[in-house]
């Protein structure tokens, strides 16, 4: 028999299905977190310092312990030895500094947001009330703010007892790889020489539904429901940080609306509230406000990006050199020391340079911790050379896509070893960039450009292109084992055939908005020939999906939906066996399609349903089967996979407001085969909106005692439909060679590409004017700024020096206003 | 975001409301249309022992004429202003002004009479309220007073009206005739103004013979650009004349800092979106 399935008639890949998932949530039957209440439960309020940097002298709560209905009040001192550490689970270099990061604040508080007092009452409203009601006295400290002055050797210390602010500097070169050549060797050999340093500004993760943690103690185990997108590490961590033995933790993400890397963490809330849950023996809840999520998750990028590029005059790059600083704010959290690190193995992106150094400075400032946010280190990578790669084509006065297209790895490349280490599966940068060019109109667009630079418009146009690369699938083990992550990178997946024919699909895999109910059963079906409604896909609950590594890093489908084909082709296999003894015949005898096993040459044939029935009633089975129709397959991934697309964006600037719009944005997106490409269609707008809100919108803002001024959506400001342009899409299939489906991932893709695309286009727009650069978001006021100052300098300037080449002497940013 | 406790009332004619606020004295706010007070309160930045609701005040909605005059009730939502055939034809700058409000869903909650009462300078009906001339109508315990627009704002969050007293109508000349233009520039749809410029004239004869310019965001309150609307009297509204007249924006402005805009960045605008709002009213 044959246990590959031959294709239907129309296969479930590749169909937009519309999503299972859809009519219960449009309609408002959801299980978020906060919406449950076992019997008894009191509500959990959290109180947050309001300084960023502190010696706590004393907490005063017998006020709010006498208030109505309240529980229990705690204080990080009463928790101090039980409360444990919160995890990092990416020690980068074996040397790293890690401070103790308690989930409630004990002595001192080193971030403004940072828990100090909890209050349990009968409401959420009493437990509110409670917290006006606890008075904490701070003896200030010195607050350490910038990234750049707090690497300094003498700059105040956020943790006094690490004797730095420096976590770790982690380094890639690529003669000690044995990748390729000496970097220093080739700036020194350069016919063109690029420098440039630029500001990734903080993020914060605008999830929409605000973080939520339940824990109900009543039962045999600890049933824990969170907002989370890793329910299967937090199991673990909460019997690592807490010691309460992992079999006695049930942890459920029920519907969880949205991440973007804001859930994948361990968070002090979830602690907090297992404790306190722990103390009452009694169901606790805590839901936050939006404001506490600006505060207290996690955020992202923040990193400033010092990067020098080599190149021979006509356009080939021969070394890239990157020196970072990121800020990993206060604590150490999940992941948050390895989110640059990801980034080192993506700055080359789909170029071969022949030298490559890059080196990582971690820095702890008394800011809110930072960690993964969509595309986590790959954004940042990704931006910075592909704005390196219009630098150089401004120095050498080519065509930026001619400049990229001297230095991509060509389709007949592949597979390709990477001057960062990684093995290139598959990839065809010209189709996807062919096409893109054909849609976007890239010409027209060009000869408008030049007749609006002509006439002087007060409105210029710009056109920035991103061809991106970016490693998903999240992620062999053995890898990640090399980067020194503190578990691996494999999926599991049981596919169930119930008595009726009917079938369950447990997968590891954790969605909190990505359609994996809807994808995970198009697969299935297709592989076992049931149809797509007969199929339901189990997750996010250690009970029922006990085995899973969760949803992040673009891994779900290329991983975990792997793991679902090969649990599924193990059913196949297995129900031949069943088949053939039904049909008295030989498996080699048997073809199975569309849900059916047929002898060959024969009307004979048994369905896979009746194949369940029999297996249920095990009246009859063949010997050494065992009486069910399950199977169950952990899968880990050979290699990452690698999507990459073309991104352009034709912005237009208001030379007089400095206002920008995007008029219009082509992406083609290559992500290899597609399950569903409406699911896809709404990742890559999502992902758009996010980089787009990056590149013109977002930042979390600080004053100089560190209070974040942007913690509400009144201040940080999240773009909506009525800001972004109509995005034009199409894609090219490349299949990856890694796994069987073809498939890459495609949840962060929109985002790491588009970020640079627009930025690209905002300083060709107004690059004639002597703008080198627009520090992100680039806000109104800083494009007017960067033009204002750049008029004023080249008023003033004398013509420029001979040769090629230039740099930001002052380590500061060329030519671009940082206001 | 859980506000903290208070006693609510829902009073249904403006007699009871003013009786209920003056018994209870400044420890009560005025609920409209909950645009901005409810996150002020579930944000605790206020916390009043009373909250009295006037959504049931059934006269203080609606809009109708008075002879040369149009009244807006307070309680008039965004949305009904925005439909409506005689503030189009007798007030076409508030009628502009409003389409830039926020979101629909705001513009059916929020009111014409809540936006002008909160006196957020970012807020964007103050400006026409106060190029327009507008009368504010309030009524306290001892009867209704009229409160000129030039004097009614009076600082940030801050208008001439007592503790004790509600707005409960705005009384607007008409402008039949002329024509306005609101030139609202932020940095996502749904944010504030960082600046905001609201113009109406009556061009006679291919001349200006009437102008009026408030301005949004540029001080403590909202501003009357006088310097703008005395240097386009009797002027064709041509390029040259809309950009001298523009140069004198930022007269009597004192505007502030914020991460959108710095002081000179903020000027420059409140110039650039002057002559843009003054091109645009003359031509339409």
């Amino acid at each position: 028999m044959t246990a590959t399935p031959v294709s239907p008639s129309e296969p479930e890949l590749g169909r937009a299905r519309k999503r299972k998932e859809d009519a219960r949530l449009v309609t408002g039957r959801t299980r978020w977190t906060d919406n449950m209440s076992p019997p008894g439960t009191v509500h959990l309020a959290v109180l947050r310092s309001p300084v960023a940097h502190a010696r706590i002298s004393s907490i005063d709560t017998s006020e709010a312990r006498r208030m109505s209905g309240v529980h229990a009040v705690v204080t990080g001192a009463d928790i101090a030895q039980r409360q444990g550490s919160l995890p990092c689970a990416w020690p980068v270099t074996e040397d790293m500094k890690a401070p103790d990061a308690p989930s409630m604040a004990v002595d001192s508080v080193n971030f403004a947001g940072e828990a100090v007092a909890m209050v349990a009452a009968r409401s959420a409203a009493e437990a509110r009330d409670a917290l006006d009601a606890i008075d904490v006295d701070y003896e200030d400290l010195d607050v350490v703010l910038d990234i750049e002055s707090a690497a300094r050797d003498g700059s105040p210390l956020v943790h006094e007892e690490l004797g730095t602010n420096r976590n770790a500097t982690w380094t890639f070169d690529s003669v000690e790889a044995g990748t390729g050549g000496d970097v220093e060797q080739a700036l020194r050999d350069a016919e063109v020489r690029v420098d440039r340093t630029f500001r990734q500004q903080r993020l914060i993760p605008a999830f929409m539904e605000p973080r939520s943690v339940l824990v109900d103690p009543t039962g045999e185990q600890y049933t824990v429901w969170s907002a989370t997108q890793v329910p299967h590490i937090l199991r673990t961590m909460i019997a690592m940080t807490l010691g309460t033995p992992e079999h006695k933790v049930r942890v459920i993400a029920p519907d969880v609306g949205g991440g973007f890397g804001g859930k994948l963490q361990v968070t002090p809330e979830e602690m907090l509230t297992f404790l306190m849950a722990e103390q009452l023996g009694r169901p606790v809840k805590w839901t936050e406000s939006r404001s506490e999520t600006m505060i207290s998750g996690h955020h992202g990028r923040d990193q400033v990006q010092r990067l020098s590029l080599a190149a021979r005059a006509d356009g080939t790059v021969t070394g890239l050199k990157v020196d970072l600083l990121a800020d990993m704010g206060a604590y150490l959290r999940l992941v948050s020391p390895g989110v640059p690190i990801l980034g080192a193995l993506m700055f080359n992106s789909i170029y071969k340079f022949d030298a490559y150094r890059f080196t990582c400075t971690n820095v702890f400032t008394n800011k809110t911790p930072t960690d993964a946010y969509r595309g986590a280190g790959r954004p940042e990578a990704t931006f910075a050379i592909e704005r390196m790669m219009d630098e150089l084509a401004a120095e050498l006065d080519m065509d930026p896509m001619e400049v990229r297209r001297r230095n991509w790895i060509s389709h007949e490349e592949f597979p390709f070893d990477t001057i960062a280490g990684l093995t290139y599966d598959s990839g065809n940068y010209e189709a996807a960039t062919d096409r893109a060019m054909e849609m976007f109109g890239y010409q027209q667009l060009r000869d408008e450009q030049v007749q609006r630079r002509q006439r002087g418009d007060t409105v210029q146009l710009g056109i920035g292109i991103s061809t991106f690369t970016e490693m998903c699938g999240l992620a062999p083990s053995r890898v990640l084992g090399s980067l020194s992550y503190g578990a691996g990178g494999w999926e599991h997946s049981q596919v169930r055939v119930l008595p009726t024919g009917k079938v369950e699909v447990v997968t590891g895999t954790s969605p909190h908005g990505q359609s994996h109910v809807t994808a995970w059963s198009q697969i299935v079906s297709d592989r076992l020939g049931v149809p797509f409604e007969d199929i339901e896909v189990l997750h996010g609950d250690t009970q029922s999906s006990p085995r899973g590594l969760d949803t992040y890093g673009s891994r779900s489908l290329a991983v975990g939906g792997i793991a679902a084909v090969q649990a599924s082709d193990k059913v196949v296999d297995k129900a031949g066996k069943i088949a053939a003894h039904m049909l008295e015949c030989s498996e080699q005898d048997l073809d199975f399609a569309e849900g059916r096993f047929a002898v060959r040459g024969t009307d004979k044939g048994v369905g896979i349903t009746d194949v369940a029935l029999a297996a249920f009633t095990a009246h009859d089975l063949p010997e050494g089967v065992e009486p069910n129709l399950d199977a169950e397959a952990s899968y880990d991934p050979e290699n990452f996979s690698f999507p990459h697309g073309t991104h352009l964006c034709a912005a237009e600037v208001d030379t007089e407001t400095g206002g920008v719009r995007i008029r219009s944005y082509v992406c083609v997106d290559d992500v290899g085969s597609v399950v569903n490409p409406l699911i896809v269609e709404g990742q890559v707008h999502g992902g758009l909106a996010q980089g787009i809100a990056q590149a013109l919108y977002e930042e979390a803002i600080h004053d100089e005692d560190g209070t974040l001024t942007t913690a509400t959506f009144a201040d940080y400001l999240v773009p909506s439909t009525m800001d972004l342009p109509e995005f034009r899409t199409d894609r090219t299939e490349t299949e990856a060679t890694s796994n069987p489906l073809g498939v890459k991932g495609v949840g962060e893709a929109g985002t790491i590409a588009s970020t640079p695309a627009v930025v690209n286009a905002v300083v060709d727009a107004i690059r004639h004017y002597g703008v080198t650069d627009v520090r992100m978001p680039c806000s109104p006021q800083r494009v007017w700024r960067a033009l204002s100052e750049a008029r004023s300098s080249s008023a003033t300037e004398a013509e420029s020096g001979g040769g090629l080449g230039s740099s930001d002497s002052d380590g500061g940013f060329a030519t671009g206003g940082d206001r | 975001m859980i506000p903290a406790e208070f006693d609510y009332v829902a009073p249904s004619t403006v007699e009871e409301a003013v009786r209920t606020l003056s018994s209870a004295g400044e420890d009560a706010k005025v609920l409209a249309g909950g645009q901005s007070l409810l996150p002020v309160l579930r944000m605790r930045l206020a916390d009043p022992s009373l909250v009295v609701d006037l959504g049931k005040v059934a006269e203080m909605r609606g809009i109708r004429e008075e002879g040369d005059e149009l009244v807006i009730g307070a309680m008039t939502s965004h949305h009904d202003v925005l439909r409506d055939d005689l503030v189009s034809e007798h007030a076409g700058l508030i009628a502009l002004t409003t389409r830039t409000v926020a979101d629909p869903q705001v513009r059916h909650r929020g009111t014409f009479g809540g936006s002008i009462t909160h006196a957020d300078p970012a807020g964007d009906l103050l400006a026409p309220v106060l190029a327009m001339d507008a009368e504010m109508v309030v009524a306290g315990p001892s009867g209704r007073r009229n409160i000129a627009a030039r004097e009614f704002f009076v600082d940030y969050f801050t208008t001439a009206i007592e503790p004790d007293e509600i707005l409960v109508e705005v009384r607007l000349p008409k402008y039949t005739g002329w024509s306005a233009h609101y030139e609202k520039f932020n940095r996502v749809a749904q944010a504030w103004s960082v600046v905001g410029v609201a113009t109406t004239v009556l061009v006679e004869g291919g001349k200006i013979a009437r102008a009026r310019v408030g301005l949004t965001n540029m001080g403590a309150t909202p501003i009357r650009a006088e310097g703008v609307e005395q240097a386009l009297l009797g002027a064709a509204p041509t390029e040259e004349a809309i950009r001298q007249a523009a140069a004198r924006a930022t007269e009597g402005t004192s505007a502030g800092s914020d991460a959108n805009a710095d002081v000179d960045y903020r000027e420059h605008l409140a110039e650039v979106l002057t002559g843009r709002a003054l091109a645009t009213a003359a031509s339409s």
